[in-house]
């Protein structure tokens, strides 16, 4: 059995998804921009999935939802073109984020710091959320941009969103956020949370990767990152996706049409997955269950380091995730559960467990059973669990 | 950076299927103890390196022959990834039937060796190096501990880079005897820096008391000061060992201004003229051009440009260097 339990990475693409892209490779391949008919008939599906997309997170028909590359695209957009629209030439030099971004924001925030601006990354409490006074107290009449994310991709947990963007119109400060985990996971709708931007990608609700999209509110400036042609209306230059983005519409529909689904049966599954390795002493989850995506887990198993964890998942045909440690290259601790605050010995213990609409519960059964498993062998080898003689002086 | 690097590989399909074997089956995972130690014979012995803080931590468990000081039984418990338990292992199977002398010999490099499949091909990516040195260092605090001496005592050379076991001497010696100017030189040269990569410059996987960044930087200015104090020391001995070309410009200044005062000065202030340096550049093809003006006598006179400019410059030339070009304004 094969049981893919990392749907936070990316996600099966959906089998309807798939056949909606199929006629738009080897049929219909035109460049749209091309005005003979190889170029015009994909327009109707074109058209069919930017309705599906503005329907999807609740656009209005005067906004721009452009399609982008994916949304590490889009948030470098973002934070890159407001860097050069109002910092570079003009009186503001701030922006806030929080310590729990995607490296997509993280790591460009840290860019502009090295061009000389300002950045605050707002803590997080013991649930990975941020403190919404410390988003007030921390705007000034320097701010030029807030973005903070809608659901934190380890945790899961949701941010304030609908408070921040009331904050952020208030303050008249622009509001990007990272809805990249959010979309097809619970309801997003741009005109309750009054966000200026938000991104997202389609590989994250079962749609192909290499394709995404940056919504961007009615009449809002932003220079483009990509220059070079009139697509998109000369907001994003480059040969449209036809395949992609037809596929990331009909993902869309489906994401939404399921939602229901997704509060319901994922949730239920989720929390029997969860429930179960609670039993299972000295391990936490991060946040509580409410506050969090239907479909994510974040436990911390005392005395296993993640990758070893996943390693055992891997041998009988689990693939999970942890942000932490060995399994990158930089050999560094999860940085969520750093930025949580907690105890230093258990930043190399974090397990990422996510769900979909595909996940079984025939799967989460023989899961509960291999996870139980794995650590019972592992805490075996584990010195956390190590005998030692009374007179032994412990320097672990 | 290179074709390998663009895709990001799965750091488990570099891993010898040894390592596979033992993260699956360590043999000598488990704990001794005091009865152990008693049945067998020996005394137990127990260390700890790591912590779990970092996202590894090791014990390892001896029974040692207290008469021969031969290690009977090894055992480990280790907390960290695979590959952690894997030379762990294989740390603890090499020290069976060694003495304690002999065990601290084993180097990470030795366990890394030991779980290859074909001797030419690592058992781990270098990102996984640094695991099997945890297993080193474990090795001399059991020592330690069995021989009531400090971990340090075992170590008689300061080691920068753990993963690749090389000294301080040896990267300064490469940087001075290669004229090394980058980290990647002496990564290349050495192998220094290119597993965990946490001695190349602060903010890696871990903190260490030398970087290569530092070593390098000091070990260039401590080859620029020596190479100026030559130069100073051949001047004050007055033999010209050091060559005109390779001088600061500032010492060229006070060689040139020593040569004209000399040969030159005397013979033009006889006939009620002189002349001065303005400056002296250094050109990209090695020549120096030294740019004078003439003053008093010769600011008119029609040989400055000719026959006098000519005497000057052979004069400088063969005293100094062929490279001088000088040039009246």
């Amino acid at each position: 059995m094969r049981v893919y339990l990392d749907n936070n990475a990316t996600t099966i693409v959906d089998p309807k998804v798939f056949a909606e892209m199929v006629p738009y490779f080897c049929q219909m391949y035109g460049n749209p921009n091309s005005l003979h008919q190889f170029g015009s008939e994909s327009h109707p599906a074109l058209r069919a999935a930017m309705d599906q997309l503005y329907t999807g997170i609740n656009a209005n028909d005067e906004d721009d939802i452009v399609i982008t590359s994916c949304a590490t695209e889009s948030n470098n957009w973002v934070i890159k073109s407001i860097y050069n629209d109002t910092i570079l030439h003009g009186d503001k030099n701030h922006i806030i984020t929080s310590e729990v971004e995607h490296p997509a924001v993280g790591a460009s925030c840290k860019f502009l710091e090295s061009l000389g601006v300002k950045v605050t990354y707002l803590p997080v409490n013991s649930d990975g959320v941020i403190n919404i006074e410390d988003l007030k107290n921390a705007i000034t009449d320097k701010t030029a941009l807030v973005s903070i994310m809608w659901a934190n991709n380890e945790t899961g947990m949701l941010f304030p969103i609908e408070e921040i963007g009331a904050i952020c119109k208030e303050r008249g400060v622009l509001f990007h956020t990272d809805a990249v985990q959010a979309i097809g996971k619970i309801p997003v709708d741009v005109q309750k949370a009054n966000v200026d931007f938000l991104s997202f990608s389609a590989h994250k609700f079962h749609g192909p990767k290499g394709v995404g999209g940056l919504y961007i509110r009615n009449g809002q400036a932003l220079s483009p990152f990509f220059h070079g042609g009139e697509h998109m209306g000369g907001r994003r230059s480059g040969t449209l996706n036809v395949a992609g983005i037809v596929g990331m519409g009909k993902a869309m529909e489906l994401a939404v049409e399921a939602l229901d689904f997704e509060k319901n049966n994922v949730r239920r599954l989720r929390d029997k997955l969860e429930d179960a390795l609670l039993q299972i002493p000295e391990t936490f989850v991060v946040g509580t269950k409410e506050q969090r995506v239907p479909n994510t887990i974040l436990i911390s198993v005392k005395g296993i380091e993640g990758e070893a964890m996943l390693w055992d998942l891997n041998q009988n045909g689990i693939g999970a995730s942890t942000g932490s440690a060995c399994a990158s290259e930089a050999l560094e601790s999860n940085p969520v559960m750093e930025a949580i605050g907690a105890e230093a010995d258990l930043a190399h213990t974090a397990l990422r467990l996510s769900l979909s609409r595909f996940t079984t519960d025939e799967e989460i059964d023989f899961a509960i059973e291999v996870i139980q498993k794995a650590v019972v062998r592992l805490r075996a080898i584990s010195s956390t669990y190590a005998y030692a003689p009374e007179w032994h002086v412990s320097k672990l | 950076m290179g074709k390998n690097s663009l895709i990001g590989g799965s750091i488990w399909e570099e891993y010898s299927q040894k390592v596979q074997d033992l993260m699956n089956n360590p043999k000598n995972m488990g704990e001794l103890t005091e009865e152990d130690a008693k049945n067998m014979g020996g005394k137990l012995v127990v260390a700890d390196f790591g912590a779990e803080s970092c996202g590894d931590a090791v014990r390892l468990y001896w029974i040692v022959d207290e008469a021969t000081e031969m290690i009977k039984a090894a055992k480990f418990k280790s907390f960290g990834c695979g590959t952690a338990i894997a030379s762990s292992d294989t740390m603890a199977e090499l020290c069976i039937g060694k003495t304690v002398s002999e065990a601290v010999k084993i180097t990470n490099i030795d366990v890394e060796k030991a779980m290859r499949d074909n001797p030419d091909i690592p058992a781990v990516p270098p990102q996984k190096m640094h695991c099997s040195v945890m297993a080193y260092d474990v090795i001399k605090a059991a020592a330690a501990s069995f021989k009531g001496v400090d971990a340090a005592s075992f170590e008689d050379e300061i080691i920068v880079c753990e993963c690749a076991r090389v000294s301080l001497g040896t990267i300064k010696e490469v940087i001075r005897l290669n004229n090394l100017t980058t980290v990647e030189e002496i990564t290349n040269y050495t192998k220094a820096g290119a597993f965990c990569k946490s001695c190349v410059k602060p903010g890696g996987h871990e903190e260490k008391e030398y970087y290569l960044v530092d070593i390098l930087r000091d070990t260039r200015a401590e080859m620029e000061h020596d190479r100026l104090l030559a130069i100073s020391n051949a001047q004050i001995e007055g033999h010209s060992s050091v060559n005109f070309d390779d001088l600061t410009v500032v010492k060229k200044f006070q060689q040139i201004e020593a040569a004209i005062d000399e040969n030159i000065r005397p013979m033009l202030v006889m006939d009620g003229g002189n002349l001065e340096i303005l400056d002296i550049k250094e050109g990209d093809d090695k020549v120096t051009d030294v740019y004078i003006r003439y003053l008093g006598a010769c600011s008119g006179c029609a040989s400055s440009s000719t026959g006098t400019l000519f005497a000057i410059e052979s004069v400088l030339q063969e005293k100094l260097s062929k490279n001088i070009r000088i040039l009246p304004i």
